[in-house]
Formats: C-alpha cells, structure tokens, sequence
C-alpha cells in the first residue's frame, strides 16, 4: 500500500510540475493577453490541485487530510474565478486580442 | 543531504532581489503595485520558511492584500504612469552603493544566520519560551509576548491604527450612510459570475475570521489577521455590489464608534487592573487564579485590537473608494 | 561565510533599491513604494536574525524542545500593521495633493510652488 502511494504521489507531482513549466513557458512565449491568461489560469488551478493531492497522500489519515482537502476545494473555486475576472476586466478595458476583427465594435 | 530550507531559503531571496529590481526600473504604476503585491507574497512564504508563521499570516494579509488595493485606490485618481525624470541618477546611485558597501562592513560582525548562541536568542527570549508555559499556559508564544509580556507595545499599536484612521478621515471626509432614493447603476447579470462566488465565499470568510480571532492563543492568529480578513471580506463585498451596498451593511458612523470602542476596551483593561490592585495591564489580578486572569485579559484586548483593526481597514478603504467614485462616477459599477 | 551572511547582504541590497527608488524618481507613488521596499526587507532582516537552526516556529508542542526566537515576530508583527497604518495616511496626503497641485510629480510641485 506504501509504495503505491509513493508512486501516486510521484506520478501526481510529476503532473504538477510539467503544468507549473508549461505555463510559465506559455506566459512568456504565447503572442497575446488572453493565450497568456489561459496558461496561467490552468497552472493557477490544475498545477495547485495536483500539488496539494500530493501532500494530501503523503499527509495521510489525519486532521491535515481534511484541512488540505479544504484548501483544494478553495482553490478550485476561486482560482477559476480570478482568472475568469481578470479577462472579464481586459475585455471590458477593450485589451485587443490576435484574431479580433479590428472593425468590429466590442461585445 | 540536500538542506532544502537552504535551497528554499536562496531561491526565495533572490526572486525577492529580481521583483524589487523590475519594480525600481519599470514606469508603469500599475504593473509596479502588482508586482509589489508579489513581493509582499514572496516576503511571506519566505517568513513561513524560516518559522515566523504569525508574522507570514499578517505579511500575507496586509503586503499581499491590503497594501496594493490601497495603491490601486489612489492610482485610479492620481495616474498610471510616471513621467520619466532622471535627476542626478549617478549621484544617487554612487551614494547608494556608498551606504550599502558601508552597510556591508557592519555585518561582517554579526553572528552566523541561524546560531542558536547568538546573542539575540539567548536572554530575554529563553527566558519567554521557559515561563510562557507556566505562567500564562497558552500554546503560542508569540500570542503571549505580544498580548501578555509586551502589552503596552501592542496598546501603543492599536493606538496608531486608530490615529491613522482618524488622519485619514480628517484628510479624505467620508459619505456619511447610504443616499436614500439613489438607483443603484450595477445590474445583477453584468458579473454574474463574480457574484456568485463571492455570495458563497464571503459568509465563509467571515467565519474564518472569528475563527482566527479566538484561535489566536493555539495557533498562528490573533486580532491583527482577524481584524484584516474581515476587513477584506466587506471590501470584496464592496467591490463587487457597490459602495452604497457595502455602506448600509457596515454603517460608516457605527464604523467610527467601534475603532474607538477598540482602542477604549484595551485600555479599561488595563485601568480595571490597577483598579483590582494590580499594575496597568496586569492581567493576573482580573481573576482568583493568575493563569485564568493571564487567559482572560488576553481575550479582552485580542477583541479590542481586532475590532479596532477591522473597523479602522474598512473606513480607509472606504474614504479612498468614495474619493473616487466621486471624481470618475461613470466607473464606480 | 557567504552562507553565513547571504541573508543579510541581499537585505541589504533590498534596501538599497528602495532607497533608490525614493529619492531618485520624481513619482510620489513611487517613492511609497520604494519605502515599501525598504520597510519589508527591514522585516526580513529581524526574522532572519531570529531564526535558529533545527528550531521549529514558536508555538509549544509536546516533545519539541528547540524553537526560534518568538521576540522578533512580535516586534515585526507590530510593525507590519503600523506601517500600513502610515501608508494609508501617506497615500491619503497624495490624494490631497494632487487635489491642490493637479500633479505628483515632484519637479511639476516644486515649480507650482516657486511661482
């Protein structure tokens, strides 16, 4: 049972990591504002919740358990949202993204 | 074996030393608070790192939170960008490395990070460490100092968060109470989404800060953090329904009675001392029992300073927003 | 010894560049946040010196028997919500300012001023 845990939990960070590297790469290398904010959206949340899954199977069968478990649902509600209200404001601030019509008006 | 805190304690420092070099070089404010919100962040994960869980709870709350909605605030009045004006650059920055060479110099005496010897460890704080438990018996130490062995310090503290916000209330003037009769300009269906969340977090934040006050003497916790997490709990409200929502919730006038209702509870704690034939702020004479006196004096300012804190973030905040909502009304949705 | 006192020489340089930024940019805003700067890495400063090998954070637990310094969170602790106590009311005189100048730039300031 140990070592499947072990196993998990490597498999699980693993997960997580290449999510954190592949939206710092995606910030930095994608073309506009709303590609950059995907990428950073799935590291804000998937990455997290990969990571904190982890802790949870290495923490195992204690009061930790629950108060990470906690965190996670936490995390998966308003990390969404934050990423959901910064493109809300970039739309709203007229924030021009690659494959906008440049004659039509804004939503 | 891989000393990871040391790891930990390299890298974090230096992302420190990057963001503090991006913000000194760049001429948009608004990416400067940003990132000094990053730096407020990072400052607290380093904190955690090296053990300061109290001290990373308020960092996180006040340099990650607080501090760049406050800049933000004014931003909105003052401007977003700065005009780049370079007077005497060299002459500032010979001095600079002058005063940090010279800093340099000065801690070369110092004692190795992290010895257990160093003279900063080794008299007043054994000596806290050693009785804290028998005679206050509370499980934080830092709650014990703070509250119990340094209250007149923390006295002193919960008086100037009350003067600043008698400084800033003086210097901005406040809307005083909802206007009656005004239609309110948001519509439910513009942020649904941000509404929606925040109906169902916000309650839950709010717990979370009365927990954090009561649970001040068993864990990291207290009246500052608690008192700052409620604040930021009206705020979002605030942010998200409008001013005149979040000034019918949180009165402005039942606001500037409970920061000095704060402030006047911790210090008739400490008159009701002297007068049950103790010093001023001497808990142990509040009670039969020394330790029960220490438990009860403690509970009494930690409210006091939480109520003082709170009332006192959400009145700045609440002069900084109706400042200006007034001078742009169009964006005040 | 770099080890040894890594923490404190990047304290330091922190320190420095806020104090760069306060008194060579013009920006009122600015120079807050270099303050900014500077007061977190003073921060840093105490809780490095507190902090002691193999000791763990200040809360009393069965069986542990080293912990750090607890004085110099409580000094910090204070000072963290005293310094954003004088940045509200920093931040409220630029308001002020910029109401009765229509700038916060410190040259534009001092021009009004000299007139």
């Amino acid at each position: 049972m140990d070592t499947v845990i072990t196993i998990a939990s490597g498999v699980f960070a693993v997960f997580g990591i290449v999510l954190i590297l592949s939206g710092g790469l995606g910030v930095m290398r994608l073309p506009d504002f709303y590609s950059r904010m995907h990428a950073a959206g799935v590291t804000e949340t998937l990455a997290a919740f990969f990571i904190v899954l982890v802790l949870m199977l290495e923490v195992g069968w204690s009061i930790g358990l629950f108060k990470l478990l906690f965190i996670m649902l936490f995390v998966l509600i308003t990390s969404p949202t934050a990423s959901h209200a910064l493109t809300k404001a970039a739309r709203h601030g007229r924030l021009r993204a690659e494959g906008d019509d440049p004659e039509a008006g804004s939503p | 074996m891989i000393d990871f805190a040391l790891i930990v304690d390299v890298v974090v420092l230096a992302l420190l030393l990057v963001t503090a070099l991006a913000i000194a070089r760049m001429k948009d404010l608004f990416a400067i608070v940003m990132l000094s919100g990053i730096y407020g962040l990072l400052s607290a994960a380093f904190f955690v790192s090296l053990d300061a869980v109290d001290v990373a709870f308020t960092e996180a709350a006040v340099g990650a939170g607080i501090s760049p909605l406050l800049f933000l605030s004014v931003l909105k009045l003052t401007g977003r960008y700065e005009n780049s004006s370079h007077s005497h650059a060299l002459f500032a920055l010979l001095l600079v490395v002058v005063t940090g060479l010279m800093l340099v110099v000065g801690t070369l005496d110092m004692p190795a990070f992290g010895d257990p010897g160093s003279p900063a460890s080794s008299h007043v704080a054994v000596r806290y460490l050693e009785e804290s438990a028998r005679e206050i018996d509370i499980p934080n130490v830092v709650t014990s100092v703070l509250a119990s062995y340094r209250g007149y310090d923390t006295f002193g503290e919960a008086v100037v968060i009350f003067t600043a916000a008698v400084g800033v209330l003086s210097l901005l003037g406040l809307l005083s109470g909802p206007r009656e009769g005004r239609e309110s300009p948001v519509r439910m269906a513009d942020h649904l989404v941000l509404r929606l969340i925040s109906e169902m977090l916000i309650p839950l934040i709010l717990l979370f800060a009365l927990y954090v006050q009561f649970h001040g003497e068993y864990g990291p916790g207290g009246g500052f953090q608690a008192g700052v997490i409620f604040a930021a709990a009206i705020i979002l409200y605030s942010m998200l329904f409008g001013l005149h929502a979040a000034q019918s919730v949180a009165r402005p006038a039942v606001l500037r009675a409970l920061a000095a209702i704060g402030v006047l509870v911790y210090g008739s704690v400490g008159v009701v001392s002297m007068l049950s034939g103790g010093t001023f702020l001497d808990y142990s004479v509040l009670s039969d029992d020394p330790v029960s006196g220490q438990h009860l004096g403690i509970i009494v300012i930690e409210l006091g300073v939480g109520v003082t804190v709170a009332s006192t973030m959400i009145l700045i905040f609440f002069a900084f927003t109706s400042r200006s909502d007034a001078a742009h009304p169009e964006s005040s949705r | 010894m770099i080890m040894d006192l890594y923490n404190y020489w990047v304290v330091i340089a922190l320190m420095m560049i806020g104090f760069y930024s306060v008194i060579v940019r013009g920006n009122l805003v600015k120079k807050l946040i270099g303050l900014n700067i500077f007061q977190t890495s003073v921060f840093i400063f105490y809780i490095s010196v507190g902090k002691v090998d193999g000791g763990t954070a200040p809360i009393l637990v069965d069986g542990v028997t080293l912990y750090s310094n607890p004085l110099p969170h409580v000094l910090i602790l204070t000072a963290i919500v005293v310094g954003i106590a004088t940045l509200a009311l920093a931040l409220a005189l630029v308001v002020r300012i910029k109401d009765a100048y229509g700038t916060v730039e410190e040259e534009e300031i001092r021009e009004i001023d000299e007139q």
